[in-house]
Protein backbone atom coordinates (compact mmCIF):
# COMPACT_ATOMS: atom_id res chain seq x y z
CA UNK A 1 0.00 0.00 0.00
CA UNK A 2 1.20 3.57 -0.84
CA UNK A 3 2.10 5.47 2.31
CA UNK A 4 0.34 8.87 2.75
CA UNK A 5 2.03 12.07 4.05
CA UNK A 6 0.46 12.71 7.36
CA UNK A 7 -2.56 14.71 7.80
CA UNK A 8 -2.33 18.71 7.53
CA UNK A 9 -2.46 20.90 10.04
CA UNK A 10 -5.80 23.13 10.44
CA UNK A 11 -6.46 27.22 9.89
CA UNK A 12 -5.19 29.25 12.62
CA UNK A 13 -6.76 32.90 13.68
CA UNK A 14 -6.54 36.19 11.53
CA UNK A 15 -3.89 37.96 12.43
CA UNK A 16 -5.81 41.53 12.79
CA UNK A 17 -3.66 43.49 10.89
CA UNK A 18 -3.67 41.62 8.09
CA UNK A 19 -7.12 41.38 8.21
CA UNK A 20 -7.52 45.25 8.82
CA UNK A 21 -5.40 45.95 5.70
CA UNK A 22 -7.37 43.80 3.62
CA UNK A 23 -10.66 44.65 4.71
CA UNK A 24 -9.83 48.63 4.00
CA UNK A 25 -8.89 47.54 0.29
CA UNK A 26 -11.84 45.55 -0.11
CA UNK A 27 -13.99 48.34 1.49
CA UNK A 28 -12.56 51.13 -0.48
CA UNK A 29 -13.21 48.99 -4.03
CA UNK A 30 -16.51 48.70 -2.90
CA UNK A 31 -17.44 52.25 -1.92
CA UNK A 32 -15.52 53.60 -4.59
CA UNK A 33 -17.76 55.69 -6.75
CA UNK A 34 -18.55 53.41 -10.30
CA UNK A 35 -15.73 53.84 -13.03
CA UNK A 36 -17.75 53.76 -16.55
CA UNK A 37 -15.83 50.33 -17.53
CA UNK A 38 -17.30 50.88 -21.09
CA UNK A 39 -14.89 54.01 -21.67
CA UNK A 40 -11.93 52.21 -20.42
CA UNK A 41 -12.36 49.22 -22.82
CA UNK A 42 -10.94 51.07 -25.83
CA UNK A 43 -7.57 52.10 -24.45
CA UNK A 44 -7.25 48.42 -22.49
CA UNK A 45 -7.88 46.67 -25.99
CA UNK A 46 -5.56 49.16 -27.52
CA UNK A 47 -2.44 48.20 -24.75
CA UNK A 48 -2.68 44.75 -25.21
CA UNK A 49 -2.81 44.87 -28.84
CA UNK A 50 0.35 47.83 -28.30
CA UNK A 51 2.32 45.19 -26.45
CA UNK A 52 1.39 41.86 -27.86
CA UNK A 53 2.84 43.92 -30.94
CA UNK A 54 5.82 44.57 -29.69
CA UNK A 55 6.99 41.53 -28.04
CA UNK A 56 6.69 38.56 -29.62
CA UNK A 57 9.08 37.19 -27.71
CA UNK A 58 6.43 37.86 -24.46
CA UNK A 59 3.95 35.52 -25.95
CA UNK A 60 6.61 33.04 -27.26
CA UNK A 61 8.31 32.93 -23.69
CA UNK A 62 4.43 31.98 -22.85
CA UNK A 63 3.85 29.20 -24.93
CA UNK A 64 0.43 27.64 -24.66
CA UNK A 65 -0.15 29.48 -21.64
CA UNK A 66 -0.92 32.48 -23.76
CA UNK A 67 -4.03 30.69 -24.71
CA UNK A 68 -5.02 31.04 -20.41
CA UNK A 69 -7.14 33.35 -18.77
CA UNK A 70 -5.50 35.51 -16.32
CA UNK A 71 -7.93 37.37 -13.80
CA UNK A 72 -5.80 40.58 -12.74
CA UNK A 73 -7.50 41.26 -9.27
CA UNK A 74 -6.61 44.75 -8.01
CA UNK A 75 -8.14 44.49 -4.01
CA UNK A 76 -8.64 48.20 -3.70
CA UNK A 77 -9.93 49.13 -7.71
CA UNK A 78 -13.36 48.86 -8.15
CA UNK A 79 -12.67 46.46 -11.46
CA UNK A 80 -11.26 43.57 -12.27
CA UNK A 81 -9.15 42.54 -15.16
CA UNK A 82 -9.44 39.79 -17.52
CA UNK A 83 -6.04 39.17 -19.82
CA UNK A 84 -6.12 36.82 -22.47
CA UNK A 85 -2.42 37.52 -24.78
CA UNK A 86 -3.24 35.31 -26.97
CA UNK A 87 -1.39 36.44 -30.01
CA UNK A 88 -4.35 35.93 -32.31
CA UNK A 89 -6.75 38.11 -30.46
CA UNK A 90 -5.19 39.43 -27.26
CA UNK A 91 -7.74 40.79 -24.93
CA UNK A 92 -7.92 42.55 -21.48
CA UNK A 93 -11.26 43.94 -20.89
CA UNK A 94 -12.49 45.32 -17.11
CA UNK A 95 -15.55 43.93 -15.41
CA UNK A 96 -17.60 45.26 -12.57
CA UNK A 97 -16.73 43.37 -8.97
CA UNK A 98 -20.58 42.16 -8.93
CA UNK A 99 -19.93 40.04 -12.02
CA UNK A 100 -18.74 36.24 -12.12
CA UNK A 101 -16.18 36.40 -14.34
CA UNK A 102 -14.62 32.95 -16.03
CA UNK A 103 -10.98 32.47 -15.59
CA UNK A 104 -7.67 30.18 -15.20
CA UNK A 105 -5.82 32.09 -13.56
CA UNK A 106 -6.70 34.65 -10.44
CA UNK A 107 -3.69 37.23 -8.94
CA UNK A 108 -4.78 39.29 -6.54
CA UNK A 109 -2.80 42.15 -4.90
CA UNK A 110 -2.98 45.90 -4.27
CA UNK A 111 -3.03 48.20 -7.26
CA UNK A 112 0.40 49.30 -6.34
CA UNK A 113 1.63 45.84 -5.81
CA UNK A 114 0.43 45.00 -8.91
CA UNK A 115 1.74 47.57 -10.43
CA UNK A 116 5.10 47.87 -9.04
CA UNK A 117 5.41 43.70 -9.88
CA UNK A 118 4.98 44.80 -13.76
CA UNK A 119 6.94 47.73 -13.51
CA UNK A 120 9.86 45.11 -12.22
CA UNK A 121 10.17 47.23 -9.06
CA UNK A 122 9.02 44.40 -6.99
CA UNK A 123 10.05 40.58 -6.70
CA UNK A 124 7.15 38.32 -7.24
CA UNK A 125 8.36 35.28 -5.19
CA UNK A 126 9.01 38.25 -1.96
CA UNK A 127 5.67 39.59 -2.63
CA UNK A 128 4.01 35.89 -2.24
CA UNK A 129 6.47 35.39 0.76
CA UNK A 130 5.09 38.53 2.12
CA UNK A 131 1.53 37.27 1.58
CA UNK A 132 0.90 41.08 -0.38
CA UNK A 133 0.44 38.95 -3.76
CA UNK A 134 -2.17 35.85 -4.18
CA UNK A 135 -2.32 33.56 -6.88
CA UNK A 136 -4.89 30.98 -7.40
CA UNK A 137 -5.48 28.71 -10.46
CA UNK A 138 -3.56 27.59 -13.35
CA UNK A 139 0.06 28.24 -11.27
CA UNK A 140 1.96 26.99 -14.43
CA UNK A 141 0.57 29.47 -16.45
CA UNK A 142 1.10 31.95 -14.05
CA UNK A 143 4.81 31.36 -13.24
CA UNK A 144 5.19 31.59 -17.08
CA UNK A 145 3.40 34.97 -17.26
CA UNK A 146 6.14 36.00 -14.30
CA UNK A 147 9.01 34.99 -16.45
CA UNK A 148 8.17 36.02 -19.58
CA UNK A 149 7.41 39.28 -18.40
CA UNK A 150 10.44 39.22 -16.39
CA UNK A 151 12.38 39.11 -19.44
CA UNK A 152 11.32 42.42 -21.33
CA UNK A 153 14.34 45.00 -20.83
CA UNK A 154 11.51 47.62 -20.63
CA UNK A 155 8.53 47.29 -18.49
CA UNK A 156 4.84 46.71 -18.83
CA UNK A 157 4.53 50.20 -17.06
CA UNK A 158 6.96 52.07 -20.10
CA UNK A 159 4.28 50.26 -22.23
CA UNK A 160 1.15 51.47 -20.89
CA UNK A 161 2.92 54.98 -21.17
CA UNK A 162 3.72 54.34 -24.41
CA UNK A 163 -0.12 54.09 -25.46
CA UNK A 164 -0.87 57.38 -24.50
CA UNK A 165 1.08 58.98 -27.37
CA UNK A 166 1.98 62.71 -27.31
CA UNK A 167 0.95 61.90 -23.03
CA UNK A 168 3.53 59.00 -22.59
CA UNK A 169 5.74 61.31 -20.74
CA UNK A 170 3.17 62.59 -18.37
CA UNK A 171 1.67 59.40 -18.02
CA UNK A 172 5.05 57.65 -17.35
CA UNK A 173 5.75 60.63 -14.46
CA UNK A 174 2.48 60.17 -12.89
CA UNK A 175 3.13 56.32 -12.21
CA UNK A 176 6.67 57.38 -11.27
CA UNK A 177 5.42 59.47 -8.83
CA UNK A 178 2.54 57.12 -7.86
CA UNK A 179 5.51 54.81 -6.49
CA UNK A 180 7.09 58.03 -4.66
CA UNK A 181 4.39 58.96 -2.53
CA UNK A 182 2.62 55.51 -2.06
CA UNK A 183 6.42 53.88 -0.67
CA UNK A 184 7.08 53.48 2.96
CA UNK A 185 8.77 56.17 4.42
CA UNK A 186 11.96 54.66 6.09
CA UNK B 1 40.57 44.11 9.51
CA UNK B 2 43.31 43.28 7.21
CA UNK B 3 42.74 42.66 3.19
CA UNK B 4 41.31 39.24 2.10
CA UNK B 5 41.54 37.46 -1.44
CA UNK B 6 38.37 38.99 -3.40
CA UNK B 7 36.80 35.99 -4.58
CA UNK B 8 34.74 35.48 -7.71
CA UNK B 9 31.07 36.36 -7.22
CA UNK B 10 28.78 33.96 -9.54
CA UNK B 11 25.27 34.78 -9.98
CA UNK B 12 21.76 33.35 -11.37
CA UNK B 13 20.02 34.67 -14.58
CA UNK B 14 16.75 32.88 -15.34
CA UNK B 15 16.22 34.81 -18.67
CA UNK B 16 18.24 37.27 -20.93
CA UNK B 17 16.91 40.21 -19.09
CA UNK B 18 18.19 38.70 -16.05
CA UNK B 19 21.44 38.21 -17.28
CA UNK B 20 22.09 41.90 -18.42
CA UNK B 21 20.65 42.80 -15.06
CA UNK B 22 23.04 40.59 -13.15
CA UNK B 23 25.89 41.78 -15.00
CA UNK B 24 25.23 45.35 -15.04
CA UNK B 25 24.77 44.56 -11.11
CA UNK B 26 28.45 43.35 -10.89
CA UNK B 27 28.62 39.59 -11.35
CA UNK B 28 32.02 38.12 -11.92
CA UNK B 29 30.10 35.10 -13.80
CA UNK B 30 26.68 34.45 -14.41
CA UNK B 31 25.45 30.81 -14.25
CA UNK B 32 22.11 29.99 -16.49
CA UNK B 33 20.74 27.03 -18.47
CA UNK B 34 18.68 26.58 -21.75
CA UNK B 35 15.49 25.62 -22.10
CA UNK B 36 14.10 22.06 -21.02
CA UNK B 37 15.04 19.27 -18.46
CA UNK B 38 19.09 19.50 -19.42
CA UNK B 39 19.30 21.85 -16.16
CA UNK B 40 17.63 22.08 -12.52
CA UNK B 41 15.82 24.77 -13.24
CA UNK B 42 13.02 24.02 -15.76
CA UNK B 43 10.15 25.65 -15.21
CA UNK B 44 7.68 27.31 -17.93
CA UNK B 45 9.07 30.53 -19.16
CA UNK B 46 12.39 30.30 -17.73
CA UNK B 47 15.66 29.60 -19.10
CA UNK B 48 17.74 30.38 -22.71
CA UNK B 49 17.25 29.52 -26.44
CA UNK B 50 20.69 28.43 -28.30
CA UNK B 51 20.74 31.91 -29.67
CA UNK B 52 19.92 33.79 -26.61
CA UNK B 53 22.55 31.92 -25.10
CA UNK B 54 24.87 33.27 -27.48
CA UNK B 55 24.12 36.72 -27.43
CA UNK B 56 23.99 36.64 -22.96
CA UNK B 57 27.84 34.92 -23.78
CA UNK B 58 28.80 38.47 -26.25
CA UNK B 59 27.41 40.78 -23.76
CA UNK B 60 29.02 39.10 -20.66
CA UNK B 61 32.25 39.22 -22.35
CA UNK B 62 31.59 42.50 -23.26
CA UNK B 63 30.94 43.71 -19.79
CA UNK B 64 33.97 41.43 -18.54
CA UNK B 65 31.48 38.84 -17.40
CA UNK B 66 31.82 35.04 -17.58
CA UNK B 67 29.20 32.61 -18.64
CA UNK B 68 28.59 29.24 -16.73
CA UNK B 69 26.41 27.20 -18.61
CA UNK B 70 24.42 24.52 -16.24
CA UNK B 71 23.47 21.14 -17.71
CA UNK B 72 23.47 19.92 -14.61
CA UNK B 73 20.61 17.18 -14.45
CA UNK B 74 20.39 13.58 -14.78
CA UNK B 75 19.49 11.85 -17.76
CA UNK B 76 17.87 8.65 -17.70
CA UNK B 77 18.86 5.70 -20.07
CA UNK B 78 18.19 5.91 -24.01
CA UNK B 79 17.40 10.49 -23.51
CA UNK B 80 21.72 11.17 -23.07
CA UNK B 81 21.16 12.42 -26.75
CA UNK B 82 19.60 15.68 -25.53
CA UNK B 83 22.35 16.67 -22.64
CA UNK B 84 25.26 15.77 -24.77
CA UNK B 85 23.53 18.49 -27.76
CA UNK B 86 23.72 20.65 -24.95
CA UNK B 87 27.10 20.53 -23.94
CA UNK B 88 28.01 20.90 -27.83
CA UNK B 89 26.20 23.81 -27.85
CA UNK B 90 27.62 25.49 -24.85
CA UNK B 91 31.13 24.46 -25.81
CA UNK B 92 30.46 25.87 -29.39
CA UNK B 93 29.35 29.00 -28.46
CA UNK B 94 32.28 29.94 -25.88
CA UNK B 95 31.13 29.75 -22.35
CA UNK B 96 33.42 30.25 -20.14
CA UNK B 97 32.99 26.32 -18.29
CA UNK B 98 29.98 23.72 -18.25
CA UNK B 99 28.46 23.04 -14.90
CA UNK B 100 28.09 19.27 -14.82
CA UNK B 101 26.64 16.71 -12.16
CA UNK B 102 26.01 13.56 -14.04
CA UNK B 103 29.02 11.33 -14.48
CA UNK B 104 28.46 9.80 -17.92
CA UNK B 105 27.69 13.61 -19.00
CA UNK B 106 30.90 14.65 -17.46
CA UNK B 107 33.42 11.83 -18.81
CA UNK B 108 31.52 13.12 -22.88
CA UNK B 109 32.68 16.43 -21.85
CA UNK B 110 36.10 15.72 -21.02
CA UNK B 111 36.36 13.52 -24.07
CA UNK B 112 34.35 15.40 -26.40
CA UNK B 113 35.65 18.62 -25.04
CA UNK B 114 39.18 18.83 -24.10
CA UNK B 115 40.34 22.07 -22.65
CA UNK B 116 36.70 23.31 -21.81
CA UNK B 117 36.63 24.48 -18.29
CA UNK B 118 34.61 21.84 -16.60
CA UNK B 119 32.93 22.74 -13.18
CA UNK B 120 31.02 20.04 -10.64
CA UNK B 121 27.39 20.75 -9.86
CA UNK B 122 26.24 20.93 -5.92
CA UNK B 123 24.05 18.25 -7.88
CA UNK B 124 26.99 15.65 -8.04
CA UNK B 125 26.91 15.96 -4.43
CA UNK B 126 30.67 15.27 -4.62
CA UNK B 127 31.64 16.84 -0.65
CA UNK B 128 34.84 14.52 0.60
CA UNK B 129 38.30 15.15 -0.61
CA UNK B 130 38.37 11.80 -2.18
CA UNK B 131 35.29 12.42 -4.12
CA UNK B 132 36.48 15.69 -5.38
CA UNK B 133 39.87 14.94 -6.16
CA UNK B 134 38.83 11.27 -8.18
CA UNK B 135 36.59 14.01 -10.61
CA UNK B 136 39.65 16.24 -10.66
CA UNK B 137 42.45 13.21 -11.71
CA UNK B 138 39.20 10.96 -14.38
CA UNK B 139 37.82 14.44 -15.73
CA UNK B 140 39.92 17.55 -15.33
CA UNK B 141 37.44 19.40 -13.62
CA UNK B 142 38.87 22.69 -12.33
CA UNK B 143 36.08 23.83 -9.83
CA UNK B 144 33.67 22.06 -7.34
CA UNK B 145 30.48 23.36 -6.31
CA UNK B 146 30.21 21.88 -2.81
CA UNK B 147 26.97 20.41 -1.22
CA UNK B 148 25.54 22.46 1.50
CA UNK B 149 26.11 20.52 4.04
CA UNK B 150 29.65 21.31 5.51
CA UNK B 151 31.16 24.09 8.08
CA UNK B 152 33.21 26.64 6.88
CA UNK B 153 36.10 24.84 9.05
CA UNK B 154 35.57 21.63 6.96
CA UNK B 155 35.41 23.71 3.76
CA UNK B 156 39.30 24.91 4.67
CA UNK B 157 39.66 21.15 5.44
CA UNK B 158 38.47 20.21 1.97
CA UNK B 159 40.34 23.31 0.24
CA UNK B 160 43.44 22.15 2.06
CA UNK B 161 43.01 18.41 0.12
CA UNK B 162 41.95 18.67 -3.08
CA UNK B 163 43.38 19.74 -6.31
CA UNK B 164 40.60 22.30 -7.34
CA UNK B 165 39.27 25.33 -7.12
CA UNK B 166 35.91 25.26 -4.75
CA UNK B 167 31.99 27.69 -4.85
CA UNK B 168 30.33 27.83 -2.11
CA UNK B 169 26.73 29.25 -1.92
CA UNK B 170 26.25 32.17 0.27
CA UNK B 171 22.47 33.17 -0.40
CA UNK B 172 18.75 32.17 -1.39
CA UNK B 173 16.97 28.46 -1.19
CA UNK B 174 18.00 25.81 0.67
CA UNK B 175 16.40 22.55 0.24
CA UNK B 176 16.96 18.91 1.75
CA UNK B 177 20.84 18.40 2.70
CA UNK B 178 20.97 15.40 0.34
CA UNK B 179 22.00 17.70 -3.22
CA UNK B 180 20.89 15.48 -6.41
CA UNK B 181 19.80 12.53 -4.51
CA UNK B 182 15.99 13.93 -3.41
CA UNK B 183 13.53 11.99 -4.39
CA UNK B 184 10.37 13.93 -2.80
CA UNK B 185 8.61 15.68 -5.62
CA UNK B 186 9.07 12.48 -7.75
CA UNK B 187 7.48 10.20 -5.26
CA UNK B 188 4.29 12.59 -5.31
CA UNK B 189 4.25 14.20 -8.97
CA UNK B 190 6.15 11.40 -11.01
CA UNK B 191 8.31 14.30 -12.34
CA UNK B 192 12.04 14.39 -10.83
CA UNK B 193 14.00 17.41 -9.76
CA UNK B 194 17.56 15.20 -11.53
CA UNK B 195 16.41 14.22 -14.77
CA UNK B 196 13.20 16.42 -15.49
CA UNK B 197 15.29 19.44 -13.91
CA UNK B 198 11.93 20.53 -11.92
CA UNK B 199 11.51 20.45 -8.18
CA UNK B 200 7.69 20.89 -7.59
CA UNK B 201 6.53 21.33 -10.97
CA UNK B 202 4.03 24.32 -10.61
CA UNK B 203 1.51 21.97 -13.24
CA UNK B 204 1.17 20.32 -10.47
CA UNK B 205 1.08 23.37 -7.51
CA UNK B 206 -2.00 24.27 -6.70
CA UNK B 207 -2.85 27.17 -4.00
CA UNK B 208 -6.54 27.85 -2.42
CA UNK B 209 -7.16 30.90 -0.30
CA UNK B 210 -10.07 31.10 2.01
CA UNK B 211 -12.77 34.06 2.77
CA UNK B 212 -10.34 34.72 5.96
CA UNK B 213 -7.26 34.88 3.80
CA UNK B 214 -5.55 31.53 5.51
CA UNK B 215 -3.35 29.83 2.12
CA UNK B 216 -3.55 26.12 1.38
CA UNK B 217 -0.99 24.81 -0.45
CA UNK B 218 -1.16 21.41 -2.42
CA UNK B 219 1.24 19.83 -4.50
CA UNK B 220 -0.70 16.98 -6.35
CA UNK B 221 -2.85 15.08 -4.51
CA UNK B 222 -1.18 16.14 -1.39
CA UNK B 223 -1.46 19.69 0.75
CA UNK B 224 1.60 20.36 1.81
CA UNK B 225 0.72 23.70 4.44
CA UNK B 226 -1.78 25.65 5.06
CA UNK B 227 -0.71 29.30 6.12
CA UNK B 228 -2.32 31.47 8.28
CA UNK B 229 -3.45 35.19 7.30
CA UNK B 230 -0.48 37.09 8.11
CA UNK B 231 2.18 34.24 8.09
CA UNK B 232 4.50 34.21 5.90
CA UNK B 233 4.61 31.66 3.17
CA UNK B 234 7.27 29.55 1.64
CA UNK B 235 8.10 27.94 -1.55
CA UNK B 236 5.72 25.35 -2.23
CA UNK B 237 7.98 22.40 -2.34
CA UNK B 238 7.66 19.22 0.03
CA UNK B 239 10.56 19.44 1.99
CA UNK B 240 9.10 22.88 3.13
CA UNK B 241 5.90 21.90 4.58
CA UNK B 242 4.34 21.46 7.89
CA UNK B 243 2.79 17.75 9.06
CA UNK B 244 1.46 16.20 11.63
CA UNK B 245 3.79 13.65 12.55
CA UNK B 246 3.71 11.15 16.24
CA UNK B 247 6.08 13.94 18.10
CA UNK B 248 4.88 17.41 16.99
CA UNK B 249 1.78 19.17 15.43
CA UNK B 250 2.42 21.30 12.87
CA UNK B 251 6.02 20.36 12.53
CA UNK B 252 8.05 21.42 9.34
CA UNK B 253 9.23 17.61 9.61
CA UNK B 254 12.12 18.18 6.87
CA UNK B 255 13.29 22.26 6.50
CA UNK B 256 12.02 25.59 7.32
CA UNK B 257 10.88 27.68 4.81
CA UNK B 258 14.20 29.61 5.21
CA UNK B 259 16.74 31.23 3.26
CA UNK B 260 20.50 30.66 3.82
CA UNK B 261 22.60 33.89 3.93
CA UNK B 262 26.23 33.97 5.09
CA UNK B 263 26.90 37.88 4.42
CA UNK B 264 28.62 37.23 8.12
CA UNK B 265 30.39 34.67 7.32
CA UNK B 266 32.24 35.84 3.98
CA UNK B 267 35.47 37.05 5.62
CA UNK B 268 35.62 33.07 6.79
CA UNK B 269 34.45 31.94 3.42
CA UNK B 270 37.36 34.08 1.89
CA UNK B 271 39.95 33.08 4.57
CA UNK B 272 39.03 29.62 3.99
CA UNK B 273 40.43 29.70 0.34
CA UNK B 274 36.63 29.42 -1.39
CA UNK B 275 37.22 31.08 -4.93
CA UNK B 276 33.78 32.32 -5.66
CA UNK B 277 30.69 33.02 -4.02
CA UNK B 278 27.42 31.67 -5.71
CA UNK B 279 24.13 33.21 -5.16
CA UNK B 280 20.73 30.82 -5.75
CA UNK B 281 18.08 32.07 -7.33
CA UNK B 282 18.09 31.43 -11.24
CA UNK B 283 14.09 31.00 -10.86
CA UNK B 284 13.50 34.48 -9.16
CA UNK B 285 13.15 37.82 -10.74
CA UNK B 286 14.90 40.78 -12.48
CA UNK B 287 14.22 42.46 -9.15
CA UNK B 288 15.60 40.01 -6.58
CA UNK B 289 18.88 39.40 -9.01
CA UNK B 290 19.80 43.30 -9.26
CA UNK B 291 19.23 43.73 -5.40
CA UNK B 292 21.00 40.49 -4.03
CA UNK B 293 23.81 40.95 -6.75
CA UNK B 294 24.27 44.58 -6.03
CA UNK B 295 24.39 44.09 -2.67
CA UNK B 296 26.97 40.99 -2.50
CA UNK B 297 29.06 43.21 -4.92
CA UNK B 298 29.14 45.80 -2.15
CA UNK B 299 29.89 43.57 0.81
CA UNK B 300 32.42 41.36 -1.30
CA UNK B 301 34.51 44.35 -2.21
CA UNK B 302 34.49 46.20 1.38
CA UNK B 303 35.62 42.87 3.23
CA UNK B 304 38.19 42.41 0.78
CA UNK B 305 39.61 45.50 1.19
CA UNK B 306 39.42 45.58 5.15
CA UNK B 307 36.09 47.05 5.19
CA UNK B 308 32.94 46.21 7.37
CA UNK B 309 29.69 46.34 4.64
CA UNK B 310 26.19 47.25 5.45
CA UNK B 311 24.23 43.66 4.77
CA UNK B 312 21.37 44.25 6.53
CA UNK B 313 18.60 44.69 3.63
CA UNK B 314 18.51 41.26 2.51
CA UNK B 315 16.12 40.03 4.64
CA UNK B 316 12.73 41.20 2.68
CA UNK B 317 14.12 38.61 -0.06
CA UNK B 318 14.66 35.80 1.70
CA UNK B 319 11.88 32.85 2.28
CA UNK B 320 9.34 33.34 4.69
CA UNK B 321 11.53 36.78 5.53
CA UNK B 322 13.70 34.69 7.50
CA UNK B 323 17.53 33.72 7.30
CA UNK B 324 19.75 31.20 8.16
CA UNK B 325 23.25 30.38 8.27
CA UNK B 326 22.86 26.50 7.68
CA UNK B 327 25.40 23.93 8.27
CA UNK B 328 27.43 26.44 7.50
CA UNK B 329 27.81 28.03 11.14
CA UNK B 330 26.96 24.60 12.96
CA UNK B 331 25.60 21.14 12.07
CA UNK B 332 22.83 22.09 14.66
CA UNK B 333 21.53 24.66 13.01
CA UNK B 334 17.89 22.81 13.55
Amino acid sequence: MRPTLPAMITHRPLSGKARLDDAGARGFARLAPPIPLFALQPLLGHIVTTIAGRHPELIARLGDNCRKRFLIDPHNLPFFLLLQPDPDRPRLKAYGRARDIEHDVHISGTFLTLLRMIDGQSDSDALFFNRDLTITGDTEAVVALRNALDNMDVTLADDVAACFGPLSRPVRAVIDLTFKFASPKP
Amino acid sequence: MTQLFKPELVCPAGTPAGLRTAVDAGADAVYCGFQGPTNARNFPGLNFTVAEMAGAVSYAHDHGAKVLAAINSFPTAGRTELWKEAIDEAVSIGVDAVIVADIGMTQYLSKAHPGQRIHLSVQAGASSPEAINFYCRRFDIKRVVLPRILTVAEIKQVHDEIGCEIEAFVFGNIGMMAEGRCALTNYVTGQSTNMDGVCSPASHVHYEEDEDRNLKTRLGEFAIDCIACGEHAGYPTICKGRYNVSHKQEYYAFEEPVSLNLTRLLPDLMRAGVTALKIEGRQRSRAYVKAVVSAFRQAVDAYSEGGEPDISNLLALTEGSRETQGAFRSKTWR
